[in-house]
């Protein structure tokens, strides 16, 4: 054979990996979508599950997730910031910094069953915070730690050093050029890194199922305190996410609707997490076109 | 030297003597005030000694031009006359300022800097407004009325030559400037905290022939009210618009003195090479 | 005059703002890496009961075939702690789709770096990054409907099994090998490029003999993270594996992995029983595993660094 016919038949082969791995990708969407979206329903998206017979909803874990993905969104957002601010502007090479830079490296390569296991043995048992919102809303904090430390790190380093330099040369201090100049020209990329980690936050599962727990006690949304267990609010309930479900409806098995609420629940899971995946580009570009022209 | 005319030349010229490898000229205090001036000044990255020997005074509300080639210490000396080399470079001697050693650590480099201002070779207006540009260094550090504000935008961008071009869009983004304007911008930013002194590192070389014409104009109007040290690659321009000249050759001072000296009958001969084109 | 020279001598507003601004932002980074510690500190002195307490023989644990620690093995009169066949499970399911992924994940990244025009990537990298964006249970729900009967269907038995979890995870590894794959062709030099094409190479060659070989060191580390994710990966396995901690015997018959066993196993456990510590254990296990792996792909970086 010689090398021209070998770089033809190449050239194929290649061609058909391509477009067989974008196949697998469509096949996949086109599959939950279609057999999810008949399901779809305002009853659905509203009502409670049930386990042991037929016309459940998933409104209570659809609740939980966002509740869930906001907290721990608050939680982690500040403490990912701080660091990735030290790591980009203050850090200099030394043996401490690369050491915190290999912890950061392996924390998020750590499998998130783990994470959840941790969560579980310190804020479950420990702490006896009991399988809560809160606890759930930590072990995702560290799950999404790492991601967001390094994402908003490689953000700040996208802003030339000119910008540094002009502030130090106008008398400001590193934190008030970091504070004021840095991150409101970083905030585009910013807020693209934390959409994206904030869809791999809602579709997480196995870190929540032993902290956040596997049952969505039924919620009184007359009630805003967060003091009553009761209360859509309150950390200390135990809060069965939207991927959580499919995982336990799937794994037990009895519920009688099981292939509909499955469909149906990953497709919102899907439809979700495709809008942040989305949306977080647009939403970054949008906000870099509002800081550079107005 | 074989040549007759030079044989006929005054023979104290060929006295080694009196023609050193160095002439630094001495500032008398009485007749120049001195706005800055440097003692043994030393800079070190890591290993390597990039600039050594730097004694040099700066006379208050005149221009004074560092020419050298790349690599010279030029550039290296101007960015640790306000301490921007800290964190990167290792800078040892004293750099006296008002009675006080600014090069020592009690003292707040930040507050220092608001006097020893400092313009870059490529223009860095900050993402905001043409306003904002000017007026958020003084808003961080004190209260202003929007009249008093408004005032200094207006004074500052006519100092740097670029309010007539902007003043109906002061909204606007600074980022959508010409790189000309952008730099004026810069220089109109530093201003407004009302400096003593102005350090422009080659302020100029990342401007068209008529935006650079522009601005030399701009600085000797500047220089009424600020003393300025400027490192430029143009001779030319060093010529035309410095009162003082420094010479800098691998890392050291070969030649400081008024500029129309340095220009016809400099004292050192690699500076006469550096200016008539030799090497560089 | 003087005013200007107190100023300077004393600490201004910005750098105590700045000295706050540094400590803060240091909290920050040690807390995340106290965390780093305490996770490590916690899974491995839990992990280490089931050998200090309970006095399980670390080689029983880990070369021992029978995995059912709620009940006595009559024959050797230990509880059945031999965590064998679920090492073999993960290992199998690990290597087994990081093997079916790298020619596809490599061949998607030529694709998109080499032989496409720029439509061509344009397309692909959307593709990629909604892969990865893909929740791990839905992945586990696909393999349940989709993969699982069709296994099922030709091979017989239930379909669930080691067969299924790779496939499974095939498809959730390949994004995130595809583009570090991407990144490092990115990262070869044009001119090997030019310089091959000029001495008359084809294109394939030019690949096979040039790109490909330049960017070995970065493929390596590639599968490697594809093999820390698909080794650390639990629900979607859980859901396909079939759950039955056998010493594999075959592709198809259900098997467990380290993670399905742990998902199925923590709750179900008294804190403090051998059953609930041996599950540390594996917890454990999975922990050094990511260390290895992560060590690995240090040293790939660094043996590719000297060439």
């Amino acid at each position: 054979m010689n090398a021209k016919t070998a770089d033809k038949i190449a050239t194929g082969v290649i061609y058909a990996i391509a477009s067989s791995v974008a196949l697998i990708l469509v096949a996949m969407l086109a599959f939950i979508l279609v057999r999810g979206l008949p399901h779809l329903s305002w009853h659905f998206l509203t009502a409670s599950a049930r386990s042991f017979e037929a016309g459940g909803g998933i409104g209570i874990q659809l609740f939980n997730s966002f509740y869930l993905l906001v907290l721990a969104m608050l939680i982690s957002f500040p403490i990912a910031l701080g660091a990735a601010i030290y790591l980009n502007e203050y850090a200099k090479p030394s043996l401490f910094i690369s050491i915190i830079r290999t912890a950061i490296e392996v924390m998020s390569s750590l499998p998130s069953v783990v994470v959840g296991l941790f969560g579980f043995l310190i804020f479950v048992v420990k702490f006896h915070l009991g399988f809560s919102i809160l606890s759930g809303a930590i072990a995702l904090t560290f799950f999404n730690l790492p991601i967001l430390t390094s994402s908003i790190e490689s953000s700040l380093s996208q802003i030339p050093n000119l910008q540094r330099e002009a502030g130090a040369a106008l008398g400001l201090s590193r934190f008030e050029t970091v504070i004021h100049i840095i991150l409101p020209a970083s905030v585009p990329s910013i807020v693209t890194g934390v959409v994206i980690s904030a869809g791999r936050v809602f579709g997480e599962a196995a870190a929540l199922i032993y902290t956040a727990g596997q049952s969505a006690p039924t919620l009184d949304f007359g009630d805003w305190n967060p003091f009553n267990l009761a209360s859509p609010l309150s950390p200390f309930r135990p809060a069965e996410t939207l991927a959580v479900h499919i995982w336990k409806i799937n794994s037990e098995g009895i519920m009688p609707d099981l292939s509909a609420v499955s469909a149906g629940a990953s497709a919102v899971l899907i439809i979700v997490v495709l809008l942040f995946n989305f949306s977080a580009r647009r939403l970054g570009m949008m906000l870099y076109k509002k800081l550079t022209k107005s | 030297m074989t040549d007759k005319s030079q044989e006929l030349k005054p023979v104290a010229d060929f006295i080694p003597e009196k023609r050193p490898d160095r002439f630094i000229y001495q500032m008398d205090n009485d007749k120049h005030e001195v706005a800055l001036s440097t003692e043994k000044l030393e800079v070190r990255y890591g290993d390597k000694l990039a600039l050594s020997e730097g004694d040099l005074s700066f006379e208050r509300y005149k221009i004074t031009s560092l020419i050298g080639a790349s690599g010279s210490g030029k550039s290296t000396f101007l960015r640790s006359l306000n301490r921007m080399n800290d964190g990167v470079a290792n800078v040892s001697g004293h750099i006296w300022y008002r009675g006080l050693d600014i090069n020592s650590k009690d003292i707040d480099v930040y507050e220092m800097r608001r006097h020893i201002g400092m313009v870059f070779q490529r223009p860095n207006p900050f993402a905001k407004s043409i306003y904002d540009n000017i007026t958020f260094p003084l808003t961080r550090r004190g209260k202003y009325t929007k009249e008093k504000l408004d005032e200094i935008v207006e004074t500052t961008l006519k100092q740097a030559a670029l309010w007539d071009q902007v003043k109906d869009e002061l909204n606007k983004s600074a980022l959508a400037l010409s790189g000309g304007q952008a730099q004026r911008l810069v220089i109109a930013r530093a201003l407004a905290l009302k400096p003593d002194i102005l350090l422009l590192d080659e302020p100029s070389s990342a401007l068209d022939p008529i935006s650079s014409a522009k601005f030399e104009e701009t600085l000797l109007e500047l220089k009424k009210y600020y003393t300025i040290i400027i490192v430029t690659h143009n001779m030319q321009q060093a010529a035309r618009i410095s009162d003082y000249t420094a010479f800098f050759h691998q890392g050291k001072v070969v030649e400081y003195d008024l500029t129309r000296k340095i220009f016809t009958r400099p004292k050192v001969k690699l500076t006469d090479d550096y200016i008539s084109g030799n090497f560089g | 005059m003087d005013l200007i020279t107190e100023k300077i001598k004393k600490t201004s507003l910005s750098t105590k703002q700045d000295r706050f601004g540094k400590l803060i932002s240091i909290t920050a980074l040690i807390l995340i890496a106290s965390v780093v510690v305490l996770i490590f500190g916690f899974v491995i002195s839990r992990g280490l009961a089931t050998f200090t307490t309970n006095k399980v023989s670390l080689g029983h644990f880990l070369f021992g075939t029978d995995w059912n620690p709620s009940v006595v093995n009559k024959k050797t009169g230990q509880p059945g702690v031999g965590a064998l066949p679920l090492i073999v499970g993960s290992m199998a399911v690990t290597f087994l789709a990081a093997l079916v992924a790298t020619p596809f994940a490599i061949g998607t990244a030529v694709f998109m770096t080499e032989v496409a025009n720029k439509r061509g990537a344009k397309i692909m990298q959307p593709v990629i990054e909604l892969l990865v964006g893909i929740p791990s249970v839905v992945y586990g729900v696909i393999g349940l409907t989709v993969v699982v009967p069709t296994v099922r269907a030709i091979f017989g038995g239930t379909g669930l099994g080691i067969l299924s979890g790779t496939i499974v995870l095939f498809v959730m590894i390949l994004p995130t090998i595809t583009s570090m794959t991407v990144d490092t062709l990115k990262g070869v030099p044009r001119h090997y490029r030019e310089s091959a094409l000029a001495i008359g190479a084809t294109r394939w060659q030019m690949i096979q003999k040039v790109i490909l070989r330049a960017a070995t060191p970065g493929i390596l580390t590639a599968i490697v993270f594809g093999m820390a994710r698909a080794f650390g990966e639990a629900l979607a396995v859980q859901m396909v594996i079939g759950n039955a901690a056998n010493m594999p015997n075959s592709l198809v018959s259900a098997s467990a992995t380290l993670t399905s066993v742990l998902t199925m196993g923590i709750g179900n456990t008294v804190m403090g029983s051998l059953q609930n510590n041996v599950l540390w254990s594996l917890a454990m296990i999975l922990l050094l595993m990511s260390l290895v792996f992560n060590i690995l792909i240090r040293f790939i970086g660094r043996k590719g660094e000297l060439k």
